[in-house]
């Protein structure tokens, strides 16, 4: 069905939150004041693998307002942790033993009565290892990487097709690890209210889920535990699930008997939080000489923890995106001594997306077709893995607004042939695609007698601007104006909606809202004794009928178009670079993302996750690697100073446009997401561009100036 | 951090009494000195605030330009008299760090910021220059921002400033009190090279107190240029940097001065390549035959040989945008 596209491609309604974030009222997890609240600090090995030997607190416990240092030998048993049957692998289990399995593990929590004294006693912690031999080299791993436990090879056609070819790319790309630093440091507030209940002020992406997550370590029905996050300061899936540092608080206040407040430090966050991981990937792309596309090899091996399996998606897209008789896929991981990694925005296909779509630039110069028309000539009419049509698909839409808005007729095949005052200057193009989907969430609905609309369900908003959008469809559909609707979210006594994550959101609770309000009008228009939904007085229905307030709750989920139809969204990313031929330096001259994403529900926050997006893919590019020192299986650039994300001098304007027609199956609004494809395809188009301007191709990600002199 | 005391002595000459106490450490700005107590690096028992001090004056004295120690680095670099006279350091100034940084920085304190190494900043790591005898972290280990020039076997760290890439090109002079009095040493002779005692990063002696800088008069305000190589466009040490500064005249280089940052574990000047252009003409030519001498003796470790490419380029250059042959 056709929806109204009341906003089109214009600006919409701005952040119904965006007064409060700027002027600091909107309160995040660390600022919560909580009446007896005491402070804790954790403190990491200082070994990679081995046993704890000794661990000495006297000094720390001696230090002015220490309350308590927990380490794995005074902790309280957690009883979540208590297992029958050894299990092989899983979630570290935080204070659980003297076992240590990477560089920065949390071995002691110093609770005091200020954070400045938890700091200063935390450094007088002091322990003795026995010292194993640790691995944290993904190179010098990759023979012992082994298929995931549920992950199977796929094979469409014939295994290995590209090698016959008549043109034949076969190349290796490695992208570094990037560690999850959103803005807001990941931090706890944990408060118990009684033996058996407790309420947390926590930084998460589900509130329902770390709510289950603390239920289960500690035994407590789930209502038992409140779990309050209406405010998250950016997450990108570092914060999907319950990390030990959140156990690890629930238990020091536990402990100490008080509320205990844990914030993460900039330095923790690369050892507590996830990232995207160190990932090598081989590609081999084969076609005929006039570009259709014969068979694609992808082998990926992406690193994981030694107590954990942390898989995604890498290999997926080379499945998904092209028109391919012959594709099979390969993936490992290979078990390090480092922590877990994490869904990172685009998880699995941003890393995949990289190799991918510099395969195809490169075969675009073998076989001398422009990159936008070798991906044409490749277009996939119908889902090529699983041979059902897509619900809708208009990425040739996408290419050319791209092109257009970038001025793609100015780029010249030639590599290295166009200088601008001395640098030299190229286009490149890279594009992606992630699964849309439709989960099941319930919404409350409530109409008040003054005329506000309430709208309650749990889902939290970890940036993208999940209560503008919700607003935005209630507003259409109640024709009430946007100032008077409230959106409560991220508390986990409101009805249960998904994780944020995935994409999923504006599909899954938008689709709840709409429901809930049409609902909500049909009561309406019952009392009212009409079937004409267009004008209803809701503050005079609700007055006639003597009612204070109206309200409905409302539980939705997709249906069977789900498996009738193929649905994804899609992007394309352009970029044009300057290259300087003498340092080696890579500017962005112009940036430009078009996401097919079905229906845009709330312009501006729309255009906000593209443009966050092209900045997320342009760190990946240009800049962001965790560095370990493989004597000490110890990063060695574990903050802002070392570890690089682009500064506003390296980002320019960037232009996010959106193709904007409705999928007709996926929900009621024809709205798929955007947060992860907003990514997907950057770091490619900027490679691709840096080819294009310099004939150089750098396939180990980040493109520093070293690799370009 | 470990607890300390704050004070914040009446005038001068109470400083540089309460300095002569072991464990005493000045504090100015605070961008570098508080970073190093966070981390663990350095545990001052107290620190003595200079700030109020008459110290930030920017003033024209007989023969050059003096600048007070207590000059913010933001202040500095928007001066009009720097900006007349000395165009050079206020690029090189411009080059560091951010706008919020170098609104707290001052030029005492940026002449004495420690080296950014990362094996100085983990106390789990051997360092030499933290905890002598323990072993330089970065010989065999990631090595990408290190030395190239004047290193030991004791340490390959560089000096992180831009500012003093600047002031070392231009000839500074550092004015120095202490018990005695005042004393001046050239700028290029304040910072010293680690050979067997990478623990102490200059000249000046604990007890003593760095009041300013002067910056004699010269010819290059025509004719200069710093040029600053980094992993992204604002906010990042150098990869390399270089400060050129030419004065021509009918043609030819009659006087020049080049110094590079990012190199050395100090702001290292490259005085045979200096000479080599006097008397030539700003050709490209001889910038790149300057660049090669100025090479000689370099030496790159497992992750920074590529510094040997990109420092020559910069040089070259630095140069070319100095003499204004872009
Ligand atoms: C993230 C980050 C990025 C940066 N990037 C750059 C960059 O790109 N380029 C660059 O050049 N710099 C950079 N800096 C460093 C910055 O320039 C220095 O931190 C700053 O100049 C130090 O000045 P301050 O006044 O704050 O010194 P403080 O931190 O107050 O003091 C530093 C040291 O100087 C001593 N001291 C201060 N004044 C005097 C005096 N008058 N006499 C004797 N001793 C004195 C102190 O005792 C202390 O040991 C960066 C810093 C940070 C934190």
């Amino acid at each position: 069905m056709e929806t109204k596209t009341k906003f089109g491609n214009s600006e919409g309604p701005s952040r119904v939150d965006g007064r409060m974030k700027v002027t600091g009222r909107a309160k995040y997890s660390a600022e919560y004041s909580v009446k007896g609240v005491t402070y804790g600090v954790l403190v990491g090995s200082t070994i990679a693998k081995g046993t704890i030997k000794t661990i000495d607190t006297k000094k720390a416990e001696g230090a002015p307002g220490v309350l308590s240092v927990i380490t794995y030998l005074n902790a309280p048993k957690i009883p979540g942790y208590q297992t029958d049957a050894p299990q092989p692998k899983g979630a570290l289990k935080i204070f659980y033993d003297n076992q240590v399995y990477f560089n920065g593990q949390p071995i002691a929590l110093v609770v005091a009565d200020s954070f400045e004294r938890a700091l200063f006693a935390a450094s007088l912690v002091s322990a003795t290892y026995d010292k194993g031999e640790h691995q944290t080299n993904l190179k010098a791993n990759i023979a012992n990487g082994t298929a995931p436990r549920n992950g199977k090879d796929y094979i469409r056609g014939q295994e290995d097709a590209y090698k016959t070819a008549p043109i034949k790319i076969e190349q290796e790309y490695i992208i570094p690890t990037e560690v999850h630093n959103p803005m807001e440091l990941h931090a706890i507030i944990a408060r118990w209210d009684a033996d058996d209940k407790i309420t947390v002020y926590d930084k998460t992406q589900g509130v329902k889920s770390t709510q289950r997550s603390i239920a289960q370590a500690f035994k407590l029905p789930p209502e038992n535990v409140q779990v309050t996050a209406p405010f998250v300061g950016g997450a990108f899936g570092a914060a999907l699930r319950t990390w030990p540092h959140e156990i690890a608080a629930v238990l020091a206040a536990k402990v100490v008997k008080q509320p205990v407040k844990l914030v993460l430090s900039r330095a923790d966050m690369f050892t507590s939080v996830g990232y995207r991981p160190h990932t090598w990937q081989k590609i081999g792309l084969g076609a005929t000489a006039d570009g259709k596309l014969v068979g694609i090899t992808h082998e990926a091996a992406g690193q994981t923890s030694a107590y954990e399996d942390f898989t995604e998606g890498v290999v997926n897209i080379s499945q998904l995106m092209y028109a391919c008789p012959n594709v099979n896929t390969k993936y490992k991981i290979v078990s390090l001594n480092v922590n877990t990694p994490a869904p990172m925005r685009g998880p699995g296909e941003a890393t995949g997306a990289f190799a991918l779509e510099s395969a195809l630039d490169e075969l675009s110069y073998a076989v001398n077709i422009d990159p936008i028309e070798l991906r044409v000539l490749n277009y996939a009419e119908t889902d090529p893995s699983s041979s059902r049509p897509y619900s809708s698909k208009f990425l040739k839409d996408a290419y050319q607004l791209g092109a257009d808005k970038i001025g793609w007729s100015n780029r010249k095949q030639q590599p290295g042939s166009v200088t601008e005052s001395g640098w030299l200057t190229g286009y490149g193009m890279g594009g992606g695609l992630f699964g849309a989907y439709r989960g099941a969430a319930t919404v409350t609905a409530r109409m008040m007698a003054d005329g506000t609309l309430i709208l309650q369900t749990a889902v939290t908003d970890i940036g993208p601007g999940t209560g503008t959008a919700m607003v935005n469809i209630a507003s259409e559909l109640m024709g009430v104006p946007a100032a008077n609707i409230r959106f409560d979210m991220g508390d986990s006594s409101l009805p249960p909606s998904p994780t944020q994550g995935g994409s999923q959101v504006t599909s899954t609770v938008g689709s709840a809202v709409n429901d809930a309000c049409k609902e909500l009008k049909d009561k309406f228009m019952q009392l009212n004794g009409t079937n004409e939904g267009g004008s209803l007085d809701f503050v005079k229905i609700l007055k006639d009928h003597n009612l204070p307030q109206l309200e409905v709750t409302t539980s939705s989920k997709g249906g069977a178009e789900q498996g009738k139809y193929a649905m994804f969204s899609w992007s394309v990313h352009f970029m044009k670079v300057l290259v300087n031929p003498v340092t080696g330096v890579v500017k962005i001259d112009k940036a430009v993302s078009v996401a097919d994403c079905g229906h845009v529900v709330s312009p501006k926050t729309a255009r906000s996750q593209i443009i966050g997006g092209s900045i997320m893919g342009t760190g990946m590019a240009l800049m962001e690697e965790a560095v370990i020192d493989h004597r000490y299986g110890r990063l060695v650039n574990n903050n802002f100073g070392d570890y690089h994300v682009p500064v506003n001098a390296d980002i320019p304007q960037v232009e996010a446009l959106f193709v904007n027609k409705p999928d007709p199956y996926i929900n009621p609004m024809g709205a798929k997401g955007m947060g992860e494809i907003a990514t997907i395809g950057v770091a490619a188009a900027i490679a691709n561009a840096v080819y294009n301007a310099t004939g150089k191709r750098v396939r180990d990600l980040p493109i520093t100036p070293d690799k370009l002199i | 951090m470990k607890q300390f005391q704050y004070i914040r002595p009446a005038t001068q000459q109470n400083v540089l009494d309460a300095i002569t106490k072991s464990g005493t450490k000045i504090i100015a700005g605070g961008t570098n000195l508080v970073d190093l107590m966070k981390r663990g690096v350095t545990a001052p028992d107290k620190l003595v605030d200079i700030n109020h001090l008459p110290l930030k004056g920017i003033t024209p004295t007989k023969s050059g330009l003096h600048i007070g120690a207590l000059a913010l680095n933001s202040v500095v670099s928007e001066n009009a008299l720097v900006l007349q006279k000395h165009p050079l350091l206020s690029l090189a100034l411009k080059a560091g760090a951010s706008p919020q940084l170098r609104n707290m920085a001052t030029v005492g304190g940026n002449m004495m910021q420690r080296t950014r190494c990362t094996y100085f900043y983990d106390t789990t790591m051997p360092c030499n220059k933290r905890e002598p005898g323990t072993g330089c972290g970065a010989m065999e280990g990631y090595n990408r921002m290190h030395a190239i020039f004047g290193a030991s076997q004791q340490c390959i760290a560089v000096h992180p400033s831009d500012m003093c890439v600047g002031l070392a090109a231009l000839d500074a002079v550092v004015i120095i009190a202490g018990k005695k009095g005042e004393r001046r040493i050239p700028f290029v002779d304040f910072h010293r090279l680690p050979e067997d005692h990478p623990e102490t990063d200059n000249h000046l002696a604990k007890d003593e107190l760095i009041v300013g800088v002067e910056i004699p008069d010269n010819n290059f305000a025509k004719n200069s240029y710093y040029l600053k190589v980094r992993d992204r466009q604002s906010y990042a040490f150098a990869l390399v940097s270089v400060a050129a500064a030419l004065d021509i005249s009918g043609g030819l280089i009659k006087q020049a001065r080049l110094a590079m940052g990012g190199v050395a574990h100090k702001p290292w000047r490259l005085y045979d390549a200096e000479k080599s252009l006097v008397g030539k003409a700003p050709t490209e030519e001889n910038f790149k035959v300057a660049a090669q001498i100025a090479m000689q003796g370099a030496k790159a470790y497992e992750y920074n040989a590529f510094k040997l490419k990109l420092a020559p380029a910069s040089i070259s250059e630095a140069l070319k945008h100095a003499a204004g042959v872009v």
